[in-house]
């Protein structure tokens, strides 16, 4: 069987890795969700290539990455701007691109947000674990070479299609672009513990500025602000949605994302909604955001409406 | 039995058991866990079960959240607590007892006046049942130890726990299927393999499992293919 054309991993920086949507029905093993940090930019990335939103992408956070096409390769880039460039021409996120043998593409400093998604046609080719090939390098899970390692100098990457002739449009309309450079408004839905914080925290959670602090991965988002005081009797450890916000005793919370543990025992102020999470993804450190409440079924009908738009986009 | 739904974002309930830990309230647990998952079918995503509460998470292409929390209202009006006490399988762990691989039987034996002995055997008369999995696949809560054999946290964790390690926080106990960082006090080790990706099921204890630890031998324990490899020093 010949393979599709691959890219090598010149430098392979600090944090790129492979996620596809997600592992699902693990979660009472003690198995996290895994997938991208970001899904709407995944899904972009996806839809120039007309695959599934959920196939493999390569999140790459922060930047330092370079790699070399092998082959000419047709490929897409979403989310952050982590001033991608081709051979040294400037490369801007939300297209779709092509590499020619030998072309060498490097991320560098993040100008806007903090994640790209480097898409491949019909997805990158991964190790499967339990149904998926998102890369949890704490679990030993997924990844493009298995066992949860990611990217290694000298490695290839490979796409589970060729390249082929692909539909009209090659960039994001600018309208689903998402500019991460206008403040934050993160919508929560208020749940769990909420009704046992102080009313003046309960005030300041939803008025007061919070900052992104340093203590952000994929499996939580720090934020720091004003002390938030829960009056629990006494916790017991629960199920954790994803965007789930625990507040622990420092009463900063914290925000649970992808990798995120499956139960944990902190009250939660309630839980971010599925675009909320999204932005927070492409947070850099220091950086202001706001939480604001919002109901259940508006913040349903925003994130079926976004994923709508990335289907129709991709079905072209 | 009347559990509470609380909102846990676009595509999940939590559903609450019980304000505290109580072993009866988990044959309820595991019943509402089976009905879910016949009631959901596909749309169910995930289930996540803990000492009070499940967490259910659904489609929320499919269901919105007043179409999910009348399916799980219509489940609990149905469910049936599943047979007797305790409910599932009962699963027997040997245990390897000795300070060499359990450095704090000797902590919890002096607390109590006790030998080290003394510790291993109140640990292995008990009965305990799996409340949750979580932390690292396949890491078992299990409950309750006698108050005597309850201890906080270690003040420093260690960078290594070794695979295997039976372990008590509080009045918890488990055993960690994998070498990871670990706050929690040893006292015996298991040849037993926790989880394994590739086998079916993947965890050897599933939430609703009532465990036993029996005692074995240093010579038993790698005759199973136990690792006796000393456990990390931890000031404390």
């Amino acid at each position: 069987m010949s393979l599709a054309a691959a890219l090598r991993v010149e430098k392979a920086g600090p944090l790129a890795l492979l996620q596809d949507g997600g592992r699902f029905g693990v979660r009472h093993l003690g198995i996290t969700q895994g997938g991208p940090m970001d899904w709407h930019a995944a899904g972009w990335a996806n839809a120039l290539l007309g695959n599934d939103p959920g196939a493999a992408v390569l999140e790459v956070a922060i930047g330092g990455l370079a790699l070399v096409a092998e082959a000419e390769l047709t490929l897409s880039l979403c989310g952050a701007d982590l001033s991608a460039s081709v051979n040294g021409q400037q490369l801007r996120p939300w297209q779709r691109f092509t590499l020619q043998a030998g072309d060498r593409l490097a991320f560098g400093m993040p100008r806007c947000g903090i994640r790209a998604y480097l898409g491949a046609c019909g997805g990158w080719r991964g190790v499967p674990a339990l149904g998926s090939v998102a890369c949890v390098g704490r679990e030993g899970f997924g990844g493009h070479k298995g066992g949860g390692r990611p990217l290694d100098d000298g490695d290839q990457l490979q796409p589970e299609a060729r390249s082929q002739p692909l539909h009209l449009f090659s960039c994001v309309p600018p309208e689903y672009q998402p500019d991460y450079g206008q403040p934050a408004e993160l919508g929560v839905i208020p749940g769990g513990q909420t009704a046992f914080f102080d009313g003046a925290s309960l005030y300041e959670a939803f008025n007061a500025p919070w900052q992104v602090d340093t203590r952000a991965d994929r499996m939580g988002i720090r934020l720091t602000g004003p002390e938030l005081v829960c009056h629990h009797p006494g916790m017991v450890s629960e199920g954790l949605a994803a965007g789930a916000i625990q507040v622990p005793p420092d009463g900063q919370p914290i925000c649970l994302m992808n990798d995120r543990q499956t139960i944990g025992g902190y009250p939660r102020l309630g839980t971010l909604t599925p675009l909320a999470r999204a932005r927070l993804a492409q947070c850099q450190t220091g950086e202001t955001v706001r939480l604001q409440a919002t109901a259940t079924e508006r913040a349903r009908r925003e994130y079926l409406g976004a994923q709508k738009a990335i289907g129709s986009f991709q079905g072209q | 039995m009347t559990p509470k739904l609380q909102n846990a974002g676009i595509d999940a309930w939590l559903v609450r058991f019980s304000e505290r830990i109580d072993p009866a309230v988990q044959p309820w647990i595991n019943a509402f866990c089976q009905d879910c998952r016949a009631a959901f079918g596909k749309l169910l995503v995930d289930l996540v079960p803990s000492y009070t509460t499940v967490l259910v998470q659904y489609d929320p292409g499919q269901l919105d959240d007043t179409g999910a929390r009348r399916m799980i209202e219509r489940v609990i009006e149905r469910m049936a607590p599943d047979g007797s006490m305790g409910s599932g399988r009962l699963v027997e762990i040997p245990v390897w007892y000795d300070p060499s691989v359990g450095p704090e039987l000797e902590r919890i034996a002096a607390r109590n006046d006790w030998t080290p002995q003394q510790v291993a055997d109140a640990h292995a008369a008990c009965e305990y049942q799996v409340f949750a999995l979580g932390f690292v696949p396949g890491f078992a809560f299990m409950g309750m130890v006698s108050p005597r054999l309850a201890m906080p946290r270690l003040a420093t964790p260690r960078q290594k726990v070794p695979r295997g390690s039976i372990a008590i926080a509080e009045r918890q106990t488990s055993a960690y299927p994998q070498q990871t960082p670990g706050g929690w006090n040893l006292v015996g080790r298991t040849p037993v393999v926790l989880f394994d990706a590739e086998r079916i099921p993947m965890t050897t204890l599933e939430p609703g499992d009532r465990v036993r630890f029996t005692p074995i031998s240093r010579d038993t324990f790698i005759k199973l293919g136990g690792d006796t490899s000393p456990v990390e020093e931890v000031p404390q």
